[in-house]
This record gives structure tokens, C-alpha cells and sequence, in this order.
């Protein structure tokens, strides 16, 4: 079997195959070395209470994250996913009089509703991703503020915030959703029709059209999937901090989404989906900023930091490209 | 073939239809894509005159026009920007970090206060443009990066966002509140850099290569257009002007206020496209993005005249502006290419 | 003394030799066509001429000196202009800024002058032929006044040489005769024309010598009047004796006489699509090879795209098996059993990122999956089926098809379309860029699968990979079909004739005019 198809004798450990593999695997090893840095050097690290917190924190950032992964996926981009955080956010103590589960709807709704708009517009109109989520980018919070009238609101209905802040099994329930999402989308990725036409859309859009694959409706599903996925971030977050805020819910949410992607080594070219590398790149990002607090330094220099990392990362995945 | 043949003064004839009609497409889509936020401005400023007793004096117009300046500026850049075919996410960020080592230098004098936010805001346009243009990475995702770092750059500066350095000098203080011929100095200033802004573009050889570049990047580097350079420049620009604004900004408010700025970026881009700048590139005016800008200022004075209507009906307007723009752009851009 | 020479020049990429030695001269005021199929080295010669290769072995002269041009910006500076196939202007800017980027008129403040610049643009275009008014964008105007530009663009620029790539692909009548008087002008001039074109008609009346490429090497070179048009053909087309007597003819084993008699399993009506296909009709009965025959820029990718519902077509009829489609979309035609094998592989075939394994399934994963869920068992059976049949060599069906070698690629490609169980198969080049070996297996493949009653439809630049596969061959030029070889027809003289014969009573009846 290895004739002419295994071509290409490579020296060994050249810069090829470090930078093929850098990308692919660099942000578990980062991972590694935080956490032994962390228990080496940082008092009351290994400790429940912590992980549980930075576990809480991370989860929100993991849920949007898988649907930006699909959308980068097919070489696109959702600068939405914030804005759609925000007016899930801002719908649930509309129709929480109607009980939870109407109120869950009706912002999952929302999320639909959002997404068939950046579908459309990007697959029927033809417009590029980044223009296309910019519209609602900008206009969805003020939508959610105007629903909201710009207030606070408290939310005070225990399903929800068991939702938010219960345990289940001694783990917080935010964890095990999207833990639970984390295997939806993995299994959306290898195992469905779906999900495999939306890596060959994201890899080669004209060949995919000519095999007969409607394309067209894959994009569109794409988009909705990542919104509904924010909307679930946005009752979430409600949940947890037991008000309804729509001014402050998702802020900046699709960098750090981005980010999570970007560093769990899915490039921003297309063609390939990396589930476990995104919720690896959020939990690195979330322990970065965890261990730089830990140590007295200022969120300004997290920051910062964070800023190179997103630039390395992208860099990084740029350089493999280019083979 | 022979039907071909005997066709042919009948075809041309044809052609010579085919091109008048192309023609009058191409003037008409023209004018539309050009005029058609200064039109819609022009509606929108007489109705409110009709509706508001209020909108028509002196002093709201006057109001209007201070407001304005800062994000003016900011469109400034950004239209350069995305007639290369980028986008520069940073801006908000640098408006924000401008207006706060403003703020800290103006205990120097005028001139430090001016000068210091543009060097630095200067210096990270610097980095955004040297990345985008001789790395290939996407602009978005590296002036993301730079928002993100700007404003860890500004919190540092103003100990993690809890300093506001107040403006101690009374002339830097003086130019963001005084008047001449009743109109406010920034209000000059602005009207004194859009002019030269407009000569930039339209009137010289680095003006041309902008357009030339978002137009096709390939084509305009066979051409012998420095591709890269003009990339640099504009994100250069771009950080200025964030920084200028900033600066201008501390003086009207007198101090260095670090929890403003977000969503800056997002109103500059809307301003941009509103005003007939294509996001693709290639095409813009910035006669377009003034109409632009003052349609945004409007509607938001007219929210405020309105009274106990919630001011992020602003936010909902201009993203449903920008969408039907976008939107109509494409076919505009469409029917004109139907020849 | 010779204005621009190459000598013994060698360009090799991964897995080709796109050029073999080429030598090739260009003189003073000369017009040398430059002709040969897609993939023959043109393009490649072109680029190295232009600064955008570096040629691995020979050498480029320029005036009589060693040159080397490390880009193309460094080409034009040193007088060598190009005027590409696809116009490489700025669309969205005006006709006069187009024509003047980099070199405009400035007042004496340095600002632009531009009422100076469209004057001038105005008066150079007219030269042209162009009377649009300058400050028009570029992009509205007509694709043959565009390349007009780029033309005075580029003589502008003080050209010696001038190469123009397939210049009247998108002209009109009126435009061309334009075109030869500039040329005629530029040459007067003393300057240097590298024209290439499918156009024999073209080539006669325009140009005084001929160089023409294959497989990367010349075949012949020197005065176009001392050349029979019919030799000028079969050089390009057909294969020397020395390839036939290495390869082999071709795989094909013969005829498929049983054909004859079915109802056809595609039939093509009056398809049209604007300055591009003209009434294309024709008919494939099953267990037949139809070949499309015709040169470079005939309509024969176009009209293999518009079947497949991958061009945008104006009117016309499609039907497979006697069910009318009109006009399918891609999603239509793949349902109603018709598989395209696209000429570029790499843009429309291919996923180059995903495996062997998700490449070969991603047409049929509705048949691969219960409720959405796809069966990775029936996948794998699947595959390793036409891995064997088609003797894919892969290191596992998991390898990304972008490391496998041409020929494995392209049979990566046929076995999706032939999992799709396809009742028609438009082959566009199938066995363009692969090695002998893999050659010969493709064409035996297309032999075998007309036997089992699939209609073929089979595009081909090699006269005897067409002739020997086709059963049929219906000839198109510009767009339209000219004729058809049947039975003992088929052959490669027969088909050469009918591709001259065609440019020929054009010439004629152009020159009624």
C-alpha cells in the first residue's frame, strides 16, 4: 500500500511537521503546563471550589464556541452571537409568566429566527459572513434593549435557576449542559450526513455544489445551529445571575468564542471542525486569565496577553495553509 | 452562420441600444449608490423639522455637530480602511485608550495632550497594518486582537479602569468647549480634516492605489500599485484619527473616561456603509460617509427629542439600515455589472 | 538580433514537467502565435516570460542580454506587458483611472489633474476604438472594450513586447477587427506580439509565425504561411509517433455497437447561454461514448457544466431516460443520474482537506444514512469496493486526497460519481495531468462502463484518446455544433478536417463581409 500514494519522504522533525503538528496539538500541551504550573506554584488551585468556578465561568464561552466552530467551519464567521445572547436574554422575563418551558422556547425561538436571517443572507444573497452577521451585530442588543426598555430585571423562578446555579450529582448543571452540548455537536460532526457535508462546503464549495450536496441549506442550517446555541448561552447566563440583563449579557462574547476556536487549532479557512480543540482553546483562555488573577496580575494584562495568544494562534494556523 | 452574417448591421444596432441603455444603468445605479444616504438624510432632517419645534434651532444643530465630530473622525479612518477591502475592529478600543493618555498628557500642555494619543494610537495602527499586510492574517481577527489589547492597554494606563484623569489645562479644556462663529473647535477641526481627507482620496496618486487595492489586489499589484505600503497607511490613519477623536473627546468632557468607547467600531462601520463605502471594497466616498454619520446623529437626536423613548432604538435603526444597505448594494452592484 | 529569446527552458511543479526544453524567438515587429491545448505549456511559458515563474533550467534573453525577471512588475518595467484572458483591471474604478494608475497627470501642487487625465484617456482610447465616456466604471463596460484598455494600457507603458493571451475570446466581430488594427499599428512600430489564440482564422490573418507547444516541448516552430492549416491542428492535437510507440495507443478497447438501437438516456435541446453555447443539441443512447470535439474555448466545458446544472444557462432542454429536467440545478441533475467530472480538479472536483473515505461518499450520504446518521459500515463497504475496482492507491481510505498523487485524485473523483449510480457520465479531461499508467486504467474504466449501459459523454484536447474512446463524435465551435463523426468516420483525420473545415468557411464567410 505504500507505492507511490505515501510519496513525499519528509526529513524528520523539520519545521513541516512542527507546524502541522503545533496547531493540532500545542493547546493540549499548553493546557499541561498551565495546570502544572498551577499546582506546582499557586496555592489553592487543586482545590473543588475553584475548578467549580472556573468551570462555571467557562461554560457559556464552550456553548457558543461549538457554533462558531461550525460556522468558521465553513469558512465563515458569526458576529452575532453576542447580540442573540442579549435578546435571549431579554425574552425570558417577557414569558416567564407563562411558565419556563414557553420562555425557554420563545428565546430558542429568537436564536432561530436570527440565524435563518444570517443564513439567508449569506447563502441566498451571497454576502460575506462578516457583513452579513454585522447587521445584527449591531442592531440585535439595541432590539433586546428596547424589549427589555434597558432595565435590569430580576428573575426569580427556581427551574430556571436551578438551571443557573444547581447541582446535579455535586456538578454544577451549567456544566453538564454543556458537556451535554459539547457531545451533540462532536456527534453532529462525525456521525451525521450533515455534518459531514458541512466540513466539504467548508473545504470546497464549488466541488460540493457539482456532487449534488444542496449547499445552500447546509449554510443556512449552520447559521441557525450557532444562534440557537447562543440563545442557550443567554438563558444561561440569565439563569446564573438571576436577572435579566440586556446591556451586559454576551459582551465581546464572539472574541472570546473566536478565540476558543481559533487557538483549539480549527483554522478560519474552512474544511475542518475541531469539537475537543475548541473546548480545550476555551479552557486554556479561561486558565490563562485564571492563573494571571491568581498571581496578582491585573485583568489589563490578562488583556493584553490574551491578545498575543489570539495573533500566535492564528499565525500559526496560517503557516500550515500555506502547503 | 450565413444568419449570423446577415445580422449583423441589425446587431449593431443592437450593441449601440445595449450600451446607451448600460449607460443610463450605470449613471442612475450610480447616483443611488453615491447620493442615496444624503437623500434619505435630507428627508429625514425635514420631517423632524416638521415633527420637532425643537430640532430646528441653532443650538441643536450646534449639538448635533459636536456630537458627531468624535465618531466623524473614527468614519474617517474606517472609510479608508474598508475601501482597501479590510476592517478595523480596533478603533473603539483606541478611541477610548486616546482619550485617556490625552487626558494624562494634557497636564503638559495642549500640545502633549495631542500629540501623545496620536503617537500611541498611531504606533498600534502601526502593528495592526504591518500584520495585515505582510502576514495575510484576516483583518478582522488581528484588529480584534488589537480592541482586545488596546483596552488592557487603557485599563493599565488608568489602574484597571478606576482612575479618570481629569483635563487640567484650561486651553486643551477651552478647545473642546469653546466656539467660533457660534460652532464649536472640534467641530472645525473635523471639517478642516475631512477636507484634507478628501483631497487624500480623490485628488492624489496614494488616494487612487486605496481604491485600487479594494478593488482587486491582484490586479492593482500587477499594475505596480504598492499593495502592501497602502495597506499599512490606512490602518496608520485609522489609528490616528481613533486617537485624534479620543483626544478631542477628553477636551469636550474634560477628563479621560475609560468605560466609553464600546460599540464605536460598530457605528463607524455603519456610518461607512451607510454612506455608500462598499464592505467588499473598491468603492466609497467620504461625502458619503458625512451623510452617513449625520443620519446616525440625527435619528439619535431625534430619539432624544422623542424623550422616554429608549436610546438603543439608535442601535436597532442603524443595524436595519445597515442590513438594507448591504443588501442593496449587492444587486446595485449586480445591475450595474449586467452589460 | 532577436528581441526576446528563451533557450532550452525547463519548468518543473510537483508531478509535472510543464515545460521541456523550449526554446522559442521572438523578433522586432514580429506577431508569433503561440498555440497548443490546455495543458500543453502555454501558460507556464507565458509566466515565466512575465516574471511570475522562474524558470528551473535554460535561460530567458531580452535584447540580446541574459534577463531575469523576479516579478512581474519587474517584466513591465522592462517593457514586457501582458493582456490576460480574464481583464486584470480595477472593475470598480473609472475607465481613465484604469488607464492611468501609478502614472497620472498631477498639477503642479502634486494633486491629480484629472480634467488633463480624461482629456488624454478620451483621446489614447479613441486610437482604440473606445468612445464610452472615460469616467464610467470599468467593469460596466463591455468585456471587449475593457481588454481595449488593457491593451493601451500596456503599450502605454513604452511595451517592446506584448503578449496577448487569448485577446478575442470575448470580442465581437467589429471589436477584433479593431484589435488587428492596433496590432497591425504596434507591429509597424517594431514591437513584439505574442499572441495566443484557438482562432485559426485569427492566427492566418494576423500573425507571420508560429510556435506550437504539447506536453511542454515545441513541435514545431516557424513561418504560420508555410503551414497547412490542417498540419497546424493535427501538431496540436494529435500525439507524435515516438508517445504512441512509448504509451501505447490508448486503453480503449472499441466500439460499442449495441447502442445504436436503444432510445437515448440523455438528450440535449437548443441549449443556449449568452455569447457562450448557441442551439447545442445532441443525443447519447446507452452503452455509448459520445466525444465532444472542438478546440480550446469551443463550449465543450460549458456545455458538460450546463447539463450538469453547473452553468448558467438561458433556454434549452434536458432529459434523462425520457424524464425532462429542463433546466436542473446541480441537486436536480446529481438525482436524476447525471455525474460531471469537472475539467479543473482541483476547484470543482476534489476536496483536497478531506479524506479518500468522505470524498468518495459525499454525493451519496443520503444513501449511507438511516435518519441522518450516517452508517460508517456501509460507507466502508462502499469504499473499499471502488478502491479495489479502481486500484486507488492510498496509504488507508483515511489519507487526504490532496496528498494523493494526479491520477489517484482524479480516480478518487470518478468513484464518486460512479457511487451516485449514475446513468450519464460527462467526463471533462478525464485523464489530463496523470501518469501513463493511471491513463490507460481511466480509459479502460470508461470502456467498461458503457459497457454496462451507462451513456458517456467524453471531452478530450487529445484527438486519439477522443477518437478511439468515442463512438460518436459531435464537433462544436464557438459555441456551436459544426458536425458530427460517425462509424467508420471516427478518425483522427476525419475530426482534424471538421475542427479546420469549420475555422476555414468561417474565414469565408468573414470575408464576404
Amino acid at each position: 500500500m505504500t507505492t507511490e500514494a505515501a510519496t513525499a519522504p519528509r526529513p524528520a522533525l523539520d519545521l513541516a511537521r512542527v507546524r502541522a503538528w503545533l496547531p493540532k496539538y500545542g493547546v493540549y500541551v499548553a493546557i499541561l503546563v498551565l495546570v502544572g504550573y498551577n499546582v506546582l506554584f499557586t496555592p489553592n488551585f487543586l482545590t473543588w471550589g475553584n475548578l467549580r468556578i472556573q468551570l462555571i465561568q467557562v461554560a457559556p464561552i464552550v456553548i457558543v464556541a461549538l457554533g462558531m466552530a461550525l460556522v468558521i467551519g465553513t469558512e465563515g464567521i458569526d458576529l452575532s452571537v453576542g447580540s442573540v445572547m442579549a435578546l435571549a436574554a431579554a425574552l425570558i422575563p417577557l414569558y416567564l409568566g407563562y411558565g419556563v418551558l414557553a420562555a425557554l422556547l420563545v428565546s430558542l425561538l429568537a436564536g432561530v429566527v436570527v440565524g435563518l436571517i444570517n443564513g439567508t443572507l449569506v447563502a441566498r444573497v451571497g454576502l460575506q459572513p462578516i457583513v452579513a452577521t454585522l447587521a445584527l451585530f449591531v442592531g440585535g442588543r439595541g432590539l433586546a434593549l428596547v424589549i427589555s426598555n434597558g432595565q435590569l430585571k430580576d428573575v426569580r423562578n427556581e427551574d430556571l435557576i436551578f438551571l443557573g446555579s444547581g447541582d446535579l450529582f455535586g456538578i454544577p448543571m451549567l456544566v453538564w449542559i454543556a458537556a451535554l452540548l459539547v457531545l451533540i455537536v462532536a456527534f453532529v460532526v462525525r456521525r451525521t450526513v450533515f455534518g459531514r457535508r458541512l466540513l466539504a462546503v467548508g473545504g470546497n464549495r464549488p466541488a460540493t455544489e457539482l456532487a449534488g450536496v444542496p449547499v445552500k441549506r447546509v449554510l443556512i442550517t449552520v447559521y441557525v445551529i450557532c444562534s440557537v446555541l447562543a440563545s442557550i448561552a443567554g438563558l444561561l447566563a440569565v439563569a446564573r445571575i438571576q436577572s435579566s440583563d440586556a446591556s451586559a449579557v454576551g459582551l465581546l462574547i464572539e472574541l472570546s468564542a473566536i478565540t476558543a476556536v481559533v487557538v483549539g487549532g480549527t483554522p478560519l479557512t474552512g474544511g475542518k471542525v475541531r469539537v475537543l480543540g475548541t473546548v480545550a482553546g476555551a479552557l486554556l483562555m479561561q486558565l490563562v486569565v485564571a492563573t494571571m488573577i491568581k498571581h496578582n496580575l491585573q485583568p489589563s494584562t490578562t488583556e493584553m496577553v490574551q491578545a498575543v495568544i489570539i495573533l500566535i494562534a492564528v499565525y500559526v494556523a496560517r503557516e500550515r495553509k500555506s502547503r | 452562420m450565413t444568419q449570423q452574417m446577415t445580422s449583423e448591421p441589425h446587431a449593431a444596432a443592437v450593441v449601440a441600444a445595449d450600451e446607451r441603455r448600460a449607460q443610463r444603468t450605470d449613471r442612475v445605479v450610480g447616483l443611488v449608490q453615491r447620493q442615496g444616504a444624503l437623500a434619505v438624510l435630507i428627508t429625514v432632517v425635514i420631517i423632524a423639522s416638521a415633527v420637532f419645534p425643537n430640532f430646528r434651532s441653532y443650538d441643536n444643530a450646534g449639538t448635533i455637530l459636536v456630537a458627531a465630530a468624535p465618531p466623524a473622525l473614527i468614519a474617517l479612518g474606517m472609510t479608508f480602511v474598508i475601501i482597501t477591502g479590510g476592517i478595523d475592529l480596533s478603533v473603539g478600543s483606541l478611541y477610548v485608550l486616546g482619550g485617556v493618555v490625552s487626558a494624562y498628557a494634557s497636564r503638559w500642555g495642549v500640545i502633549p495632550a495631542f500629540l501623545l494619543p496620536l503617537a500611541v494610537c498611531g504606533l498600534i495602527g502601526v502593528v495592526n497594518g504591518l500584520l495585515i499586510a505582510y502576514t495575510r492574517m484576516a483583518p478582522f481577527i488581528v484588529t480584534l486582537a488589537a480592541l482586545l489589547g488596546a483596552r488592557g492597554l487603557m485599563r493599565a494606563l488608568s489602574d484597571e479602569g478606576s482612575t479618570t484623569y481629569l483635563v487640567t489645562n484650561d486651553a486643551f479644556r477651552s478647545f473642546g468647549t469653546g466656539t467660533f462663529l457660534g460652532i464649536g473647535y472640534p467641530v472645525w477641526l473635523v471639517v478642516v480634516v475631512f477636507a484634507l481627507g478628501m483631497v487624500l482620496l480623490s485628488r492624489t496618486r496614494f488616494g487612487h492605489a486605496v481604491y485600487a487595492v479594494g478593488g482587486s489586489e491582484d490586479a492593482a499589484s500587477l499594475m505596480g500599485v504598492a499593495v502592501r505600503r497602502t495597506k499599512v497607511w490606512v490602518y496608520i490613519m485609522s489609528g490616528l484619527l481613533a486617537g485624534l477623536a479620543g483626544a478631542i473627546n477628553a477636551a469636550k468632557l474634560g477628563s479621560g473616561v475609560t468605560v466609553l468607547g464600546t460599540g464605536m467600531e460598530l457605528d463607524a462601520i455603519a456610518a461607512v456603509v451607510i454612506g455608500g463605502t462598499l464592505l467588499t471594497g473598491g468603492a466609497g466616498t467620504i461625502a458619503g460617509t458625512i451623510a452617513g454619520v449625520l443620519l446616525l446623529g440625527v435619528i439619535q437626536n431625534m430619539i432624544n427629542q422623542v424623550g422616554n423613548v429608549p436610546s438603543s432604538y439608535q442601535q436597532v435603526i442603524s443595524g436595519a439600515f445597515l442590513a438594507v444597505v448591504v443588501v442593496a448594494q449587492t444587486y446595485l452592484v449586480k445591475l450595474r455589472r449586467v452589460t | 538580433m532577436a528581441l526576446l529569446e528563451v533557450v532550452g527552458v525547463s519548468k518543473v511543479f510537483p508531478g509535472v514537467r510543464a515545460l521541456d526544453d523550449v526554446s522559442f524567438t521572438l523578433q522586432p515587429g514580429e506577431v508569433h502565435a503561440l498555440v497548443g491545448e490546455n495543458g500543453a505549456g502555454k501558460s507556464t511559458l507565458i509566466k515565466v516570460l512575465t516574471g511570475v515563474y522562474q524558470p528551473d533550467g535554460g535561460q530567458v534573453r531580452y535584447r540580446d542580454e541574459p534577463a531575469r525577471f523576479d516579478t512581474p512588475m519587474a517584466a513591465q518595467h522592462a517593457g514586457i506587458s501582458t493582456i490576460y484572458q480574464e481583464v486584470n483591471l480595477i472593475p470598480l474604478m473609472s475607465v481613465a483611472h484604469n488607464l492611468f494608475l501609478g502614472r497620472e497627470p498631477r498639477t503642479a501642487f502634486g494633486l491629480l489633474d484629472e480634467k488633463r487625465m480624461y482629456r488624454e484617456a478620451q483621446e489614447i482610447l479613441l486610437r482604440y476604438g473606445v468612445t464610452t465616456d472615460v469616467r464610467r466604471q470599468l467593469g460596466t463596460l463591455a468585456l471587449g472594450a475593457q481588454q481595449m484598455v488593457a491593451l493601451a494600457r500596456a503599450v502605454m507603458i513604452d511595451a517592446k513586447v506584448v503578449v496577448m493571451d487569448e485577446p478575442t475570446s470575448s470580442l465581437e466581430p467589429r471589436e477584433v477587427e479593431t484589435l488587428f488594427g492596433v496590432i497591425r499599428d504596434l507591429h509597424a512600430q517594431g514591437i513584439g506580439i505574442i499572441y495566443v489564440s484557438h482562432r485559426l482564422d485569427e492566427l492566418y490573418q494576423i500573425c507571420d509565425a508560429v510556435t506550437i507547444l504539447r506536453d511542454g516541448k515545441v513541435v514545431h516552430t516557424g513561418k504560420l504561411a508555410d503551414l497547412e492549416r490542417i498540419k497546424l491542428v493535427s501538431l496540436m492535437l494529435g500525439r507524435d509517433m515516438s508517445a504512441v510507440r512509448r504509451e501505447g495507443f490508448t486503453g480503449f478497447a472499441g466500439e460499442h455497437p449495441d447502442a445504436v438501437e436503444a432510445a437515448p438516456v440523455l438528450k440535449v435541446t437548443d441549449l443556449n447561454s449568452r455569447h457562450k453555447l448557441h442551439d447545442i443539441s445532441f443525443a447519447v443512447r446507452p452503452g455509448e461514448v459520445v466525444g465532444l470535439g472542438g478546440l480550446l474555448g469551443a463550449g465543450r466545458s460549458e456545455t458538460i457544466k450546463a447539463i450538469g446544472g453547473a452553468y448558467p444557462v438561458d433556454s434549452g432542454d434536458i432529459q434523462v431516460d425520457g424524464k425532462d429536467l429542463k433546466r436542473p440545478t446541480t441537486v436536480q441533475a446529481v438525482k436524476a443520474g447525471i455525474a460531471v467530472q469537472p475539467e479543473d480538479r482541483k476547484a470543482e472536483g476534489i476536496v483536497a482537506g478531506l479524506s479518500v473515505r468522505e470524498n468518495i461518499a459525499l454525493a451519496v450520504l443520503p444513501r449511507m444514512s438511516k435518519l441522518g446518521l450516517v452508517s460508517d459500515r456501509k460507507i466502508d463497504e462502499i469504499v473499499a469496493s471502488y478502491m479495489t475496482r479502481l486500484r486507488i492507491k492510498a496509504s488507508s481510505p483515511d489519507q487526504r486526497v490532496g496528498d494523493l498523487s494526479g491520477g489517484n485524485q482524479q480516480k478518487v473523483l470518478l468513484a464518486r460519481l460512479l457511487a451516485t449510480q449514475p446513468k450519464v457520465l460527462l467526463l471533462d479531461e478525464p485523464t489530463r495531468g496523470i501518469d501513463v499508467g493511471a491513463k490507460a486504467e481511466v480509459q479502460a474504466l470508461i470502456d467498461e462502463l458503457a459497457g454496462e449501459g451507462l451513456g458517456v459523454v467524453l471531452v478530450s484536447s487529445d484527438a486519439e484518446e477522443l477518437v478511439e474512446g468515442s463512438d460518436r463524435v459531435v464537433v462544436l465551435r464557438d459555441g456551436a455544433v459544426v458536425g458530427e463523426l460517425r462509424g467508420d468516420d471516427v478518425t483522427t483525420e476525419a475530426l482534424l478536417e471538421t475542427i479546420a473545415a469549420a475555422a476555414v468557411e468561417a474565414k469565408e464567410v468573414g470575408n464576404d463581409d
